[in-house]
């Protein structure tokens, strides 16, 4: 059932390794040292126990971090696997430990993060007997799994392991959940050693590229008078930072960012034009509609990137690179696809373009950026108002960091508004739940995301709505003494979906104001140092003493109840009828 | 233009997969017109064969979804001229009502029909052939009372396939030769989409 290849070499060395007599639990603690894991994030109880007794013995091998709840471990575990590129680890005991990690599960699907999920399960005689915490894990988890499999016996873990880890982090990453009953954790078996996989054949994470395609594709590009690329986390996927760099240099070609592939070139690069989408930059969403040749890459044509379908880049000859051949023609059809891992087809690709600039064209955009700073962003960003802004904040921080920090985001306004204004010298560094939009992911993912890149500062951005549904995640600051920076921006309203009430629903605000703690004494609860301003004349103080701190920080910015965030393309409106207002 | 396409899933024989490619189409509130679960030409090798009626571009669009599965192998999707198929189907009737007032030998010849079964009290016959064939014989069996029918899923085979011993080979190989399609809804997708 596993084809994990051996090189003779290999076997020969195996045959040389002492068998051991070891736990499944054992055994699985080494497979996870053998694939240079250092970081788990987790929660114990009863049907993860024996593991847990492992772990006890694993303690100079493996940094556990005890969670506050199993949403916050896996999101951590995101958090992680965004900054490091590394695959996150998550334990979980059976039940509702492996219910509660089934929203991060989703958002790891939709976002394409590799996360490899060891949930306990009940012995494997109780299965099916509706036994103390025994779900249905491998079936619930089923829609939001790249792949799952339950483990009966412990001579299995070695390999199922390997599977597991080489599923998760290539091709299309993903999240895999491995279920293993209590009896095969506990069980001894002979254990040979930790074989790493290297194929599974049923599966083929990188296929081979069609030249051909790669020449059409090029011929297209070369040919077109007014081109433009859209990219999306495939580009930091790949690691293909570099060679996109390379390629959008060479054929001079303007390039707008999915809300995940932010970050993947600096953002004051000549040739970013900014953002996509629904709170997205105003010229890439007009001149989507404009443009002749629209090259995407590793984006997957989200509904909040194209708007409208029908009315979406309708006179565009398409271009599509893509690792995952499902999504090649799913939601947009393309002239030429280029089905492949963009860091093998980028340089190939550039290496076929002519050496091009597009003075005329690129006018176009910054035309458009002229426009979207007199109507929306000059105001946001300095603002005339008594009231904060969001826009002011990141502002600050931009200047406080100079763009070397990693934002977390959670979801709503300050969410699109940190993706608008942030500045990014590196990759990796706008860490978001960008297609299932998981409110409460800020903190547990940004507790990961300092784990994953610890010479880098975290800042983690919330609203005053998200940060309560994952609050109890300080406690896993506080205990792991990790330094993160938390920033409220709290506006007293639910404010994205209070947005959409005013703009749709008449101002029918229905059960959006929502009320919040002290939150500086609820940090100081936690012995979290915070501040709270209200104040436009502390805020530039109060950001610095924050970024200052040689720890975790809470800071609290109340900032205007009713703002908006602009431009926005309505739902169902194409992406040329984005508003200013 | 909806049409009937039946498609071929080689997989790895594995628990819970049927569950993975089901999920694709309830998730899509598609329905599986039947579903055909068996061995293939290979030990070892699982063969599903799935009935849909749908347009091209949705068939397109499952395909991939269901070859993205990480134990599924290979999938194919084919309109009804493209393969061979059939159905088997079941009909109890009461040996009674049948030898009073139908002549058995007629009903057999005339639908190819088989007795499987003679009873004091019920007859069971068996006939395979398309839907039409094996729907005829219920309107003719209803008037005698038919007291159970039941029709298996379809299996039908793709007739200008070679088996999938040399594809397997391929799979195994940890790098593949040119000569493999990896994805061949990408190499047709010229004649798909021009529709
Ligand atoms: C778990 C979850 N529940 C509900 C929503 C719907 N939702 C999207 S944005 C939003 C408001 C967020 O409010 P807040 O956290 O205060 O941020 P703001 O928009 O005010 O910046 C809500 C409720 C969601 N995205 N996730």
């Amino acid at each position: 059932m596993y084809t994990v290849e051996l090189t003779e070499q290999e076997t020969e060395k195996k045959k040389e390794q002492a068998i051991q007599n070891v736990t499944g639990s054992v055994a699985l603690l080494d497979g996870l040292v053998q694939e240079q894991v250092k970081t788990v994030f987790g929660y114990p109880g009863g049907a993860i126990m024996p593991i847990y007794d492992a772990l006890y013995d694993f303690n100079d091998k493996l940094e556990h971090i005890l969670v506050r709840h199993e949403q916050g471990a896996i999101h951590a575990a995101q958090g992680y696997a965004r900054t490091s590129g590394k695959t996150g680890v998550v334990f979980a005991t059976s039940g509702p430990g492996a219910t509660n990690l089934v929203t991060g599960l989703a958002d790891a699907m939709i976002d394409s993060t590799p996360v490899v999920c060891i949930t306990g399960q009940v012995f494997a005689h109780l299965l099916g007997t509706d036994a103390f915490q025994e779900t249905d894990v491998i079936n619930i988890t089923m829609p939001v799994t790249k792949w799952s499999y339950q483990v009966t016996d412990a001579n299995e873990i070695p390999a199922v392991m390997a599977k597991a880890f080489f599923i998760a982090s290539t091709g299309r990453p993903g999240p895999v959940v491995i279920d293993i009953t209590k009896n095969a954790q506990l069980q001894k078996f002979d254990y040979a050693g930790y074989t790493k996989c290297q194929h599974v054949r049923s599966y083929r994470p990188k296929p081979i590229v069609r030249k051909e395609y790669v020449e059409a594709a090029a011929k297209l590009i070369n040919e077109a008078k007014k081109p433009m690329v859209i990219f999306g986390q495939g580009v930091l996927l790949g690691r293909a930072e570099k060679e996109f760099k390379r390629f959008i240099e060479k054929g001079g070609l303007p390039a707008a960012w999915t809300i995940l592939g932010m970050s993947a070139i600096p953002t004051d690069h000549p040739l970013a034009m900014g953002m996509l989408g629904m709170h997205g930059n105003y010229g890439p969403n007009v001149l989507t509609n404009e443009c002749d040749v629209l090259i995407a890459v590793g984006m997957r044509f989200d509904d909040r990137v194209t708007g409208r379908l029908d009315k979406y880049a309708k006179q565009a000859k398409i271009i599509h690179l893509d690792i995952d051949p499902a999504e090649i023609d799913k939601n947009v059809k393309t002239e030429v696809a280029v089905w492949g891992d963009c860091k093998e087809t980028l340089p190939m690709l550039t290496a076929l373009l002519e050496t091009k600039c597009y003075p005329q064209w690129l006018q176009k955009f910054k035309n458009y950026l002229q426009d979207e700073i007199d109507a929306v962003i000059t105001e946001e960003l300095n603002p005339s108002t008594p009231e904060m802004t969001m826009g002011e904040v990141i502002n600050i921080l931009n200047e406080l960091t100079g763009g070397e920090a990693i934002m977390v985001t959670d979801v709503g306004q300050h969410q699109m508004v940190t993706c608008r204004y942030a500045k990014y010298n590196k990759p990796n560094s706008n860490i978001t739940s960008g297609g299932l939009g998981t409110m409460g992911f800020a903190l547990p993912a940004a507790i990961g995301a300092k784990f994953g890149a610890q010479d880098r500062t975290v800042i983690a951005i919330a609203g005053d709505g998200g940060i309560q549904m994952t609050i109890q995640e300080l406690g896993t600051v506080m205990q792991s003494k990790i330094n993160v920076k938390i920033v409220i921006l709290n506006n007293r309203f639910l404010g994205m979906v209070r947005q959409w009430q005013q703009l749709f629903n008449d101002k029918r605000y229905s059960f959006v104001n929502i009320e919040s703690p002290d939150y500086v004494q609820v940090a100081k609860g936690y012995y979290i140092e915070g501040n709270s301003v209200s104040d436009r004349a502390e805020l530039r103080d109060a950001l610095k003493k924050m970024l200052d701190h040689n720890a975790s920080y809470l800071l609290e910015v109340m900032v205007g109840k009713e703002n908006n965030v602009f431009p926005m393309v309505p739902q169902g409106c194409s992406v040329s009828e984005v508003r200013l207002k | 233009m909806k049409k009937e396409f039946t498609i071929t899933v080689y997989t790895e024989n594995q628990v819970g997969l049927l569950n993975r490619i089901a999920i694709i189409f309830s998730r899509r509130k598609i329905s599986i017109d039947s579903l055909n679960s068996s061995p293939s030409e290979i030990e070892g090798i699982h063969r599903f064969t799935i009935v849909m009626n749908e347009t091209l571009e949705v068939v397109v669009k499952i395909c991939r979804q269901i070859e993205k599965q990480v134990e599924v192998l290979k999938v194919y999707y084919n309109t009804e001229e493209e393969i061979v198929w059939q159905e088997l189907a079941l009909y109890k009737v009461s040996t009674d009502e049948i030898a009073e007032k139908a002549t058995v030998e007629r009903l057999l010849r005339e639908y190819g029909a088989r007795v499987v079964a003679i009873r004091k009290d019920y007859t069971v016959f068996e006939t395979t052939g398309h839907r039409e064939e094996t729907d005829r014989l219920i309107k003719v069996l209803e008037p005698f009372g038919l007291i159970e029918f039941v029709r298996s899923a379809r299996v039908a085979i793709i007739k200008t396939s070679k088996g999938f011993h040399e594809k397997l080979k391929e799979f195994e190989k940890t790098e593949p030769g040119e000569e493999l399609v990896e994805n061949e809804f990408l190499n047709k997708r010229d004649d798909v989409f021009t529709m």
